[in-house]
């Protein structure tokens, strides 16, 4: 059975992640673009498109999966291509897409969120950028509502994604922040408006890298890192410690129900980084040879904790119990400002899940996607903004928005 | 002038280190001594500057007996001031006074090291409330304690011969405590102030002129104090003053002074002594809070009241507002802040520079005046001083230019704008982040009533949420029956009870919600006593609590206890059930038993951060590490509003 081996999944993963959309899940989010009434209307309200996103990006996919994305590959590769280039060339170009009369946020958000490298929230900053490029507004505060409108719509199509509506939120007041504004002309204030935007959105790409490289004084030699599901902060930061020839060694979790933990275990793996593969109830056991957590986060909260894949705040829990650091790797864009209180305080991201078997109706399934972290079961968060206690996150958001 | 300097200088060098128990009796012997050795002028200051740095006594006297000394002299800015232009020319008196001034205190060490003994135990039971009160570092340092006459003196509670009319009315008056006064026998108390008043008034004067110091200067010392000493008029008039002072100063120097905190409010060490409300005697105070001033209870009030004809610089406004703080009908910090401020507000407009002062200057006197003055009546919250501060450099930030009549309205408005945004936009902005934090089906639970918490209840009631409400409760105040009534007359169903019975109900609980006097920069909420149990019950189930509170009550200081700052409440409502005879069971004890207990009625408690989970304030919901980001970050933009 070689063909479902993770590797041979994976690598086929790759090499069509560049030629098709890798879900039909994300398919059918994308393909009814042209009205744009429709596309303001998430398909499914109740299956959260950012965990769907995640799954499709991150997760070692099934069989199944795999014939329905050859089957979609005939079809989807010219379209796909068209939509990349799209947008790819909008933004670069410069106001071409201003000829086009039914621009849509989403749209132009959609087709960058299927780079599987692009953040979310830099997709959102991308195609509110693109909003700014495409508006026809005469002054300042027509554009502002404009981009106030796009954003609104933005963060309502997917309500569960942190970090699109905290993308969002900065953007807006990074950009519409500025008192140059009020000295110039409408054009010239427009053009410094797209201009910060780039320079957020490339200062939002590279939030990683730095991340990484602040991260590097926490692995030590010989150490054993516990990661949970799939981060490409993580992975990045790995990579760069596998780079700097670091030995370490590392702990994956599965990740279920997608199964992102089996990912990052290849990715690993091909880097050369000992790994060894938990299931996600074996993390106890295997607590006391670790020296460090490290996760990601899908949005860090203004307590200062953290909002992630399910199954962290238990990892948290657990090494806070052995009193081992958890360390999360999060990058700025993140930082929302939200305030759990507990676990069922914030909006439902649900997911589908397979259990394999089919399960009785009058079994109830808890389809939750993420569960929140609180503050004082982290220890250190990596950030692009530095290295932060969770109690600076606060700080910063303060500094940030008010 | 030379020895005041240097008097002046010295403490600051004194404040540093340790001192040790004896060091305060023996201290101001050789002092007191010195004069009569050396050459008069330079008395003070050699003997002072060969302590040695162990032998510190605590800053807190220092201060205070510089606030003595000044006090004494009419000093551009100081309160009493107002009176003075009648006195001719005003610079002309106060240099005299101040050369006058340092030889007579001279004259009074003398006195008192030769044979003052007697009448100096007596001063100090007269004054043996203020002793206690003046007492932090009973508390704290618990070797000054040990000093036997302070202790002596705290507990010399026998009413004196020499003890004031008006206070031995207090002390039978005080019986029936809360018990309203009949209307005959206030009046009757109001006639012998009056005559004591008048009495001790024409002697004032007598000494005043013969002593050739302007007639202006007795009226500077507080009546009550006048009232008192039947000796100081056998001694020769021209030395009386002096003898006054130094007999207060070398009491003073004699007792283990209160340690001055650093937190306490500036004019709190000056204010004794142009106290205005008598201090009740101390009597059964715990030990550990022997620093706290004690409470006033209302039985002051008709005291009060009788003098609110004589007390000319105190606005009516301030006055009605400082009474209602003593009667205690003005209780929660948002009220009281708002009176306080609609009291200035009032005083600012009913306000005219005097002659040859400036505005800026004089009012900012002025208003301090009126913070003493409500500070006697019931020690300020640490959001009333925020406001205080904030009207204060609002006043030094007026622009020169400003004539009276638009400084005057400048200033009204900035108080409006306070009371509004910083108070009533402010609970707006808390309602609607709190709101969010309610879900259908939830049980709330609140701990007494607080203004805020009781809005919140009541809005998000309004939004349809579905929810009930346990009140918790606790003994004195009972103020959560009020806010049970209000909350049960707009239809929430509520459960109530008592503090005790927390833990019961607390498993059922999925939000607290509670209000806060303050919340320090390190994240303690400073908050009505019970608040700390209530927030670590919640803890322990895993509850998470909310605490509601306005930005403005936020206070850069760092506390850890609720021992340090505090305030006492009246020890009898704690002792005894009104109208309850069955149940009174400490009613009917002897002096001597009642010597061996200790009762202690706390307001206040500091409920430490790790059981707070979330503040809600006007800037959004916080963690309580973020405190001191708003504090810090706002701060400057909240006093330059």
């Amino acid at each position: 059975m070689w063909w479902r081996s993770a590797s041979f999944i994976l690598d086929r993963q790759q090499e069509q992640n560049t030629n098709l959309p890798p879900n039909p899940e994300s398919l059918l989010l994308s393909s009814p673009p042209p009205s744009m009434a429709d596309s303001l209307q998430n398909p499914k309200p109740d299956i959260s498109a950012y965990y769907q996103t995640r799954a499709a990006h991150h997760a070692v996919v099934t069989n199944d999966w795999l014939a329905q994305a050859q089957a979609a590959v005939s079809v989807q590769t010219n379209d796909d291509v068209s939509s990349g280039s799209d947008g790819r060339v909008a933004p670069t170009g410069g106001g071409t897409g201003g000829d086009n009369k039914t621009f849509s946020v989403i749209d132009e958000f959609n087709s960058w969120r299927k780079q599987p490298d692009l953040a979310e929230a830099v997709a959102a900053i991308r195609a509110l950028a693109a909003v700014i490029r495409a508006s026809q507004a005469t002054t300042m505060m027509e554009l502002e509502i404009e981009l106030k409108k796009a954003s609104d719509s933005l963060k309502a199509w997917d309500a569960t994604s942190i970090s699109l509506t905290a993308g969002c939120d900065l953007f807006m007041r990074y950009v519409t922040r500025t008192s140059a504004l009020e000295y110039e002309d409408f054009n010239s204030a427009r053009y410094r408006l797209i201009e910060r935007a780039e320079k957020f959105g490339e200062i939002s790409y590279k939030a990683r890298r730095i991340i990484a490289m602040l991260s590097q004084d926490f692995i030590f030699d010989g150490c054993t890192i516990l990661v949970h599901g799939f981060s490409r902060v993580v992975l990045e930061v790995l990579k760069t410690a596998a780079q700097n020839k670091k030995n370490f060694r590392v702990f994956c979790t599965e990740g279920r129900p997608d199964r992102t933990g089996l990912r990052l275990s290849n990715e690993l793996a091909k880097l050369d980084v000992p790994v060894k593969l938990l299931i996600d109830s074996a993390v106890a056991y295997t607590m006391d040879e670790v020296d460090m957590v490290l996760v990601g986060a899908d949005g860090v909260v203004e307590s200062g904790g953290i909002i992630n894949m399910m199954g962290t705040y238990q990892i948290a829990l657990v090494s806070h119990s052995m009193n081992k650091p958890v360390y999360v790797a999060a990058e700025s864009y993140k930082f929302a400002r939200l305030y759990p209180l507990d676990q069922k305080d914030m909006g439902p991201a649900l997911r589908t899940i397979d259990f394999g078997v089919p399960i009785p109706s009058k079994v109830e399934v808890e389809k939750s996607a993420r569960d929140y972290t609180p503050p004082q079961y982290l220890t250190l968060l990596f950030t692009d903004l530095g290295v932060l206690t969770p109690s600076v996150v606060s700080d910063e958001l303060i500094q940030l928005y008010l | 002038m030379d020895a005041r300097r240097m008097s002046r200088a010295v403490p600051r060098v004194r404040q540093v280190g340790f001192f040790t128990p004896n060091t305060p009796v023996q201290q101001p012997r050789p002092q007191s001594a010195a004069p009569s050795s050396e050459s008069p002028p330079l008395s003070d200051s050699p003997a002072s500057n060969s302590l040695s740095p162990v032998m510190i006594p605590p800053p807190r006297h220092l201060s205070d007996n510089l606030g003595g000394r000044t006090a004494a002299v009419p000093v551009p800015g100081r309160e009493n001031s107002g009176e003075l232009p009648t006195v001719g020319s005003y610079n002309l008196s106060e240099s005299v006074l101040w050369l006058d001034s340092p030889p007579r205190s001279r004259i009074g060490d003398e006195e008192l090291s030769e044979g003052a003994e007697s009448s100096l135990g007596w001063y100090r039971r007269s004054n043996s409330a203020k002793f206690a009160s003046s007492l932090p570092s009973g508390g704290f340092n618990l070797s000054t304690v040990k000093h036997p006459e302070s202790v002596a003196a705290v507990e010399a509670k026998n009413p004196l011969p020499g003890k004031s009319e008006a206070q031995k009315e207090q002390a039978s008056s005080s019986k029936p405590l809360k018990a309203k006064t009949t209307k005959a026998e206030r009046r009757a108390l109001q006639e012998s102030q009056r005559a004591a008043k008048a009495a001790s008034k024409a002697e004032a004067n007598k000494s005043g002129t013969a002593g050739g110091a302007p007639s202006s200067k007795p009226m500077k010392q507080p009546p009550l104090k006048k009232d008192g000493p039947p000796v100081a008029s056998s001694i020769a008039a021209s030395e009386r003053i002096g003898v006054d002072r130094s007999v207060e100063k070398e009491r003073k120097k004699d007792l283990p002074p209160p340690r001055k905190q650093f937190d306490d409010e500036s004019p709190g060490g000056r204010a004794k002594r142009r106290s205005v409300l008598n201090q009740p005697e101390a009597r059964n105070r715990v030990e550990l809070f022997r620093h706290l001033p004690p409470h006033k209870n209302g039985t002051q009030l008709p005291y009060l009241q009788s003098k609110f004809f004589e007390l000319h610089e105190k606005h009516p406004a301030v006055y009605k507002v400082g009474l209602q703080y003593l009667a205690g009908d003005l209780s929660g910090g948002n009220a009281r802040c708002i009176a306080m401020l609609q009291a200035f507000q009032e005083a600012i407009r009913d306000y005219s520079t005097p002659p040859e002062k400036t505005l800026t200057r004089d009012l900012t006197s002025k208003i301090g005046g009126f913070v003493s003055f409500l500070i006697e009546c019931r020690p300020l919250s640490m959001s009333m001083g925020n406001a205080i501060r904030f009207l204060k450099s609002r006043i030094a930030r007026l622009p020169l230019t400003l004539s009276e009549s638009e400084a005057k309205t400048t200033l009204c408005s900035d108080i409006d704008r306070f009371i509004n945004e910083k108070i009533v936009l402010a609970d707006k902005v808390i309602l609607r982040h709190a709101a969010t934090k309610i879900r259908d089906g939830d049980v709330l639970l609140t701990y007494g009533s607080s203004c805020v918490v009781e809005m919140i209840l009541l809005y998000a009631h309004e939004l349809g949420k579905q929810f009930r409400v346990v009140v918790v409760d606790s003994h004195p105040i009972l103020e959560g029956q009020k806010l049970l009534r209000r909350l049960v007359v707009k239809g929430l169903s509520c459960i109530y009870t008592q503090l005790n019975a927390i833990s019961y109900v607390m498993h059922e609980v999925t939000r607290v919600f509670l209000g806060a006097s303050s919340i320090f920069s390190n994240g303690t909420v400073y908050s009505m006593v019970g608040t700390a149990s209530v927030a670590m019950v919640a803890h322990a189930f895993r509850v998470p609590v909310l605490v509601c509170c306005e930005a403005y009550k936020f206070h850069e200081r760092v506390q850890l206890d609720s021992i340090c700052f505090n305030e006492l409440g009246d020890p009898d409502a704690i002792s005894k059930v009104p109208g309850r005879v069955d149940v009174n069971f400490l009613d009917n004890l002897t002096d001597k038993q009642k010597e061996n207990l200790e009762l202690l009625n706390l307001k206040y408690d500091a409920t430490p951060s790790d059981y707070i989970s979330v503040i809600v304030t006007d800037y959004g919901m916080i963690p309580p590490t973020s405190v001191p980001v708003i504090v810090r970050e706002y701060r400057k933009e909240y006093l330059l509003i």
